[in-house]
C-alpha cells in the first residue's frame, strides 16, 4: 500500500498558518530569541567597554565562576529570592481574602474593582515613589501610621536601615500586585460550581470547612497559574527597587536584575553583565518548568 | 458579628489601596514645606504650583508626548503582527502548534535584563539608540506575545460554524477569517489594545537602557530621573506621578470590565 498523501486542503491550511505567523515569528526571532542567544554567547567572553584595548577574549565559563565567588552577586541573589518568596506568599493570602470579599460583595462592586485595578495599572515607578515618600520622614503618613500600631517605631528611619528599607519595598509590591492575584483568583472562584458548596452547607459543614475542603481544592488550578505569573514577575523585579531605594543603603536592597544592569550599562562590563542576566533567565526558566510540572496533574484531572 | 468582621476587614483592605493614592494627589498640591503636614495645616498654600513648574520649567509635555507616541505605536504594531498569528494558532491545523505557542509564552516570561545587552548592541549598530523606533522595537518583544496570547484565547472561543458557513458559500479560508472572524473579534482587539497600551506606558527598564537624552525619555524614566539642582523636588515629582497616572486612571475607569476580562481570560485558560 502506498501511504496516503496529505490532502491538498490540509497543505494549503498549513501554508496559510505559516504565512500568518511569519511576521510574529520573524520579529520574535530577531528581537527576542536572537538577542537571548547572543547574550549567552557574550557571557562567555571577557568584554569590558571601558577597557577597549583589552578587546574581547573568550574565557569560557570564567564569568560564571567569577559570579559564584562574587559576594555582591550572592547577596543580590539572596535578596531577590527572599523578596520573591515573601511578597508572593503575602500576595497569595491577601489576594485570596480580597477575592473572597469581592465575590461576596453585593453593593459597590464596581467601585471596589476600580480601587484595586488602579494600583495594578499605575506605572511601577509611581507606586515606588508613593511608598518611598510615605516612609521618607518621621512625619510621613506610613511611618506615622506604623508608629500608631507599634509605638516608638517612628524613630526608625525606614529607608536608611539595611533591613528596615525592605518594609516599604515589600509593602509597595504587595500594594501594587495583590490586585492582579485577587482578580485571577476571583475569576477562578466564579468558575466554581456552587452546587457542591450548597450541598455541603445543607449537610451542616461550617464556612471554614467548606472553604478548606471544597473551595480551596477547586481553586488549585487558578492558584497555580497566579503563582507562576507572580513568581516569574517578582524574580525580575527592577523598577520598584531602582526607584524606591536605588538598591541602598549601600547594596543592602540590591536585586539581581539591578546588579546585572549596573554591570552592563554603568560599569560597561558586557561579558560579566551578560553572564549575570543569563543566570536570572535560567532561574526563571527552570522555575517556570517546575510550575508547569505542578500544573500537569491538575490538567489531567480536569 | 460575622458581618461586622467582614465589614471591618473590607474597609481595612480598601483603605490600604485607596489611601496612598489619595495621599499622592493631595501631597502634589501642597508646598514642599507642608508635604507631611497634618490635615489641619495642610490647606495653606494649596494649589497647582508644582504642575505649573513641571510643565513650564521642566517641559514635562515632552516625555508625555514620547510616551504617547511609543505606547500607541507599540500597540498598533503589536496588533497588526499578532492578530493574524493568533488566528493561525487558534484556528488552523498544523504541526508543532503547541510547541510554538509555548515558545511565544516563554518569551513573555523572559527577564528583560537578559536581552538588554544584545539589544543595546543591535540598536547601536542600527543607529537606533535614543530614538522612538529604538524603543518601539524592543517593546514589541513583550507586547507581541501578550497580544498573541490574548487574541488566541478569544479566537479559540469563537464558534467555528460562521466561518464554515462562509466557506460553504465559496469563500477561501483567508477570506472567511478576514470577513467573518475579524469583525467578531473587534471587542477582543480593543481589550488587547488597552492592556498592551498600559504595559507599554508603564515600561521602565528598556526605556532607561535605550534612551540617553532627556528629550527622548518616556514618562516613567523622566519621573525616576527628575532631579533638582540643590535638593530633590518632591512636589514636582509627585505632580509628575499624578500626571503619569491620569491617562491610566481614565483607561481603568472607562474599561474596567474589559481589563478584568482580558487579564483573567489569558491566565485562567493557561
Amino acid at each position: 500500500m502506498i501511504r496516503l498523501r496529505r490532502r491538498p486542503l490540509e497543505i494549503r491550511e498549513t501554508r496559510l498558518a505559516w504565512l500568518l505567523m511569519t511576521p510574529t515569528l520573524a520579529l520574535l526571532a530577531v528581537m527576542a530569541l536572537g538577542p537571548l542567544v547572543a547574550t549567552i554567547w557574550e557571557s562567555l567572553f571577557s568584554h569590558d567597554l571601558r577597557l577597549p584595548w583589552l578587546g574581547r577574549t573568550f574565557i569560557g565559563l570564567g564569568n560564571y565562576t567569577e559570579a559564584a565567588s562574587d559576594a555582591r552577586f550572592r547577596q543580590a541573589l539572596a535578596h531577590t529570592v527572599g523578596f520573591t518568596v515573601t511578597t508572593v506568599a503575602i500576595e497569595l493570602v491577601l489576594g485570596l481574602l480580597l477575592a473572597l470579599m469581592l465575590d461576596a460583595l453585593v453593593r459597590f462592586r464596581g467601585l471596589a474593582r476600580v480601587l484595586v485595578l488602579l494600583p495594578w495599572a499605575l506605572p511601577t515607578v509611581v507606586a515606588a515613589l508613593i511608598w518611598r515618600l510615605m516612609f521618607a520622614d518621621q512625619a510621613a503618613p506610613a511611618a506615622e501610621l506604623l508608629d500608631w500600631v507599634v509605638p516608638g517605631s517612628s524613630r526608625v528611619d525606614w529607608l536608611a536601615g539595611p533591613q528596615s528599607a525592605w518594609v516599604p519595598i515589600v509593602l509597595a509590591e504587595v500594594w501594587k500586585t495583590t490586585p492582579f492575584m485577587a482578580l485571577l483568583l476571583l475569576a477562578g472562584l466564579q468558575g466554581i460550581d456552587r452546587t457542591l458548596d450548597d450541598a455541603a452547607r445543607l449537610d451542616g459543614a461550617s464556612a471554614l470547612q467548606r472553604f478548606r475542603h471544597i473551595t480551596l481544592p477547586l481553586l488549585r488550578p487558578a492558584i497555580v497559574v497566579a503563582l507562576i505569573f507572580r513568581t516569574l514577575d517578582a524574580l525580575r523585579v527592577f523598577d520598584l527597587v531602582f526607584v524606591l531605594t536605588g538598591g541602598g543603603p549601600g547594596t543592602s536592597t540590591e536585586v539581581v536584575s539591578m546588579y546585572a544592569f549596573t554591570s552592563l550599562l554603568q560599569n560597561l562590563r558586557f561579558g560579566y553583565g551578560s553572564a549575570l542576566s543569563v543566570i536570572v533567565f535560567v532561574i526563571g526558566f527552570s522555575l517556570a518548568l517546575g510550575y508547569v510540572r505542578m500544573l500537569e496533574p491538575v490538567r489531567e484531572a480536569r | 458579628m460575622n458581618a461586622l468582621i467582614k465589614r471591618v476587614a473590607m474597609t481595612a483592605l480598601l483603605v490600604f489601596w485607596a489611601l496612598p493614592l489619595c495621599w499622592m494627589v493631595l501631597a502634589s498640591l501642597r508646598p514642599e514645606s507642608a508635604l507631611y503636614a497634618t490635615t489641619a495645616t495642610a490647606t495653606a498654600g494649596f494649589g497647582g504650583n508644582h504642575y505649573r513648574a513641571l510643565f513650564a520649567e521642566r517641559r514635562f509635555w515632552q516625555p508625555m508626548l514620547n510616551s504617547i507616541v511609543v505606547a500607541s505605536s507599540t500597540t498598533l504594531l503589536a496588533l497588526v503582527v499578532a492578530v493574524p498569528c493568533a488566528y493561525a494558532m487558534a484556528r488552523l491545523q498544523f504541526r508543532g502548534k503547541r510547541a510554538l505557542m509555548a515558545v511565544v509564552l516563554a518569551i513573555s516570561t523572559f527577564p528583560q535584563v537578559s536581552i538588554v545587552p544584545s539589544l543595546f548592541l543591535i540598536l547601536r549598530a542600527l543607529g537606533l539608540i535614543d530614538t522612538i523606533p529604538g524603543l518601539v522595537l524592543p517593546y514589541l518583544t513583550f507586547a507581541t506575545p501578550l497580544a498573541v496570547w490574548l487574541m488566541a484565547g478569544f479566537f479559540r472561543e469563537l464558534p467555528p460554524d460562521l466561518e464554515e458557513a462562509a466557506r460553504l458559500d465559496g469563500a477561501s479560508r483567508l477570506r472567511a477569517a478576514v470577513e467573518v472572524a475579524l469583525p467578531l473579534a473587534a471587542p477582543a482587539v480593543a481589550t488587547t489594545a488597552i492592556l498592551t497600551f498600559l504595559y507599554a506606558w508603564n515600561e521602565f527598564l528598556f526605556a532607561l537602557s535605550f534612551t540617553v537624552s532627556p528629550d527622548r525619555q518616556t514618562v516613567p524614566v523622566a519621573i525616576a530621573l527628575l532631579q533638582g539642582r540643590y535638593q530633590v523636588p518632591w512636589g514636582q515629582i509627585l505632580a509628575a506621578a499624578v500626571t503619569a497616572s491620569v491617562p491610566v486612571a481614565v483607561v481603568v475607569l472607562a474599561f474596567q470590565r474589559r481589563i478584568v476580562k482580558g487579564l483573567t481570560a489569558g491566565a485562567v485558560k493557561g
